[in-house]
């Protein structure tokens, strides 16, 4: 049985001759929310729709929970929830409405559809016509049809798309819920870091079709390297003296030096250095960079 | 067959409230009611005619049967299958209808029954209320002759050869709004189809069958020829209710086809 409950391996996938995706194997493992990371157009919705088998993929290159995609859609559709883009709702029925038809589709009972109204806040709306709907309100209904089968798997496209900062933070604690105490997978898309990074427990990273990183976000923190942060005054004199000393300088502004860190022992003899020959040191700091920063220079190296 | 059956009702309870379900009822009841109006409000011209009652049940149906072969139906056929369609097209949810544990012939038939279906419902209730309305106007009006005649016999085989010339119409306009998100391209080509259909049936062109837009028309064109002789002397099953039958089944596996290629991009 395989760990993952998603596995793409060395998938291909182009569309009128031009390349989406390219030899791309995205490892989601089982109970993990795995942020799916990368710019607009890298090739993010594609893939989720490759794994929804909305897009045909070539053969044994796409396997959910251990089985190959176009030979088990049902079977695997079964398990899995997807929000894709814009939410895909009817905008002349109501709310209500909406899920219930899913209920149908499903064949599950139809009180569930109170259920999901009330988990995400549209219980009071849920006799409103869909169409009258704010765009945070639809989103909100987007992610309870995809949560209404109580799928094993959910893939979820920018579910924060669109909604305010508290709906912004539910969503996350619903995510986080779902995972720890539902045991759920989440494949969660965005092209903000700073979203994914208070979430998910695995990090992909694509950008033009290419998967770029993929680890746990302790590995993605280890790949920043950190940085020491040296407030001094006569910012000039002092760089000229850390390079005689062979130091190497990575950034300097009117009030700060910033070079590689590499032991808190080289960060005291710095100190040190620039104290005996008369600078005034007002602050010496470590400092990590952000992972908005790193997830700018991965991009952008490709 | 359980995926079809759920489909179907899925398409029964989302459409339920469009205008395309309510169309299959209100269409016969305004026009059967609007023709019975104006036997009612006629009624003195028309008993001092003296038809026999045959005849005055052919002129009474055949004015429905008139209107809706020749013009309306086509065009409800091309709005049905458009509608059918146009409910996905414009909410943007045949990703989500794809990505249910449904297979993909389950989804694409029960759209075309459906379509179907309210095409049925729309000519059996026009056969219908075109018998209840007469025999309605009989009490209303006790001069007319309405009930020393029977006519379920002609009203069954002029609306069964009616629906049965459709289904060609239906399947090519299904795949054309399948295929187009877009109101104007399968209604300007239904339209012209429509329009060169009443024409190459009307100046009977020896071919006129092998265009599905002008079946409608021509089975109900023989049915009234051979309403002069004997009116239940007519074959349901002629040349053009068989070229309108394989047209709707070449047509609908060919539909098919499509979906399964289909990438909902």
């Amino acid at each position: 049985m395989s760990n993952y409950a998603i596995e793409t391996v060395g998938l291909n996938f182009s569309f009128d001759n031009q390349t989406i995706v390219k030899d791309l194997s995205l490892q989601v493992p089982k109970g993990s929310i795995y942020g799916f990371l990368g710019p607009n157009g890298a090739g993010k919705t594609t893939t989720i729709k490759i794994l929804l088998n909305l897009l045909k993929s070539p053969s044994d290159q796409v396997f959910i929970f251990g089985k190959e995609i176009n030979s088990n859609r049902i079977a695997i559709l079964k398990r899995i929830g997807a929000l894709v883009e814009q939410p895909a709702i009817y905008g002349h029925l109501t709310g209500r409405e909406n899920l219930i038809n899913r209920c149908i589709l499903l064949g599950i009972k139809k009180s569930r559809a109170d259920e999901m109204l009330s988990l995400v806040g549209l219980a009071e709306a849920s006799n409103k016509k869909a169409s009258k709907y704010s765009l945070g309100m639809k989103q909100r209904l987007g992610i309870a049809q995809a949560l209404i089968s109580d799928p094993e798997l959910l893939l979820l496209d920018e579910p924060t798309n669109g909604l305010d900062p508290n709906g912004i933070i539910e969503i996350r604690n619903l995510m986080i819920d779902l995972a720890t105490t539902h045991k759920k997978t989440i494949l969660v898309s965005s092209h903000l870091l700073a979203e994914i990074e208070r979430t998910a427990t695995h990090v992909g990273i694509i950008n033009k079709g290419q998967l770029l990183f993929q680890g746990t976000i302790n590995e993605l923190h280890l790949l920043s390297k950190p940085m020491l942060q040296i407030e001094v005054d006569d910012i000039e004199n002092a760089s000229t003296l850390l390079t005689r000393y062979g130091h190497e300088i990575a950034a300097k502004t009117d009030k700060v030096i910033t070079v590689p860190f590499s032991s808190s022992q080289k960060s005291g003899e710095l100190n040190t250095l620039l104290i005996q020959n008369g600078f005034t040191v007002s602050s010496l700091y470590q400092q990590r960079k952000d992972l908005e920063n790193l997830f700018l220079d991965i991009t952008k190296t490709n | 067959m359980r995926a079809l059956y759920i489909s179907l009702i899925s398409e029964f309870y989302k459409s339920r409230k469009t205008l395309a379900f309510w169309a299959a009822i209100l269409l016969p009841v305004i026009i059967c009611g609007l023709i019975s109006f104006g036997f009612y409000q006629d009624a003195e011209k028309i008993i001092a005619n003296h038809y026999p009652p045959m005849i005055l049940w052919a002129k009474y149906s055949g004015t429905a049967l008139g209107v809706m072969g020749f013009l309306i139906m086509p065009f409800y056929i091309l709005f049905m299958a458009f509608s059918v369609n146009n409910i996905e097209h414009k909410n943007d949810t045949w990703k989500m209808l794809f990505t249910q544990p449904l297979n993909k012939f389950s989804i694409y038939a029960s759209k075309y029954l459906y379509a179907v279906f309210l095409i049925f419902t729309c000519l059996f209730l026009f056969a219908s209320l075109t018998y209840s309305f007469g025999h309605l106007l009989q009490v209303l009006v006790p001069k007319f002759n309405f009930n020393q005649y029977n006519p379920s016999n002609i009203l069954i085989n002029s609306y069964a050869k009616l629906f049965l010339a459709s289904l060609g119409i239906l399947s090519l306009q299904f795949i054309l709004s399948l295929l187009w998100s877009d109101f104007l391209k399968p209604m300007g080509i239904g339209f012209v189809g429509t329009i060169m259909g009443i024409i190459t049936a009307n100046v009977g062109w020896k071919y006129a069958y092998l265009n599905p837009y002008s079946l409608p028309a021509l089975a109900l064109k023989i049915t009234r020829v051979k309403k002069g002789s004997d009116p239940l002397d007519f074959a349901i099953f002629t040349d053009e209710i068989w070229t309108s039958l394989i047209y709707a089944l070449v047509l609908f596996i060919i539909g098919y086809f499509i979906v399964t290629k289909k990438s909902i991009k």
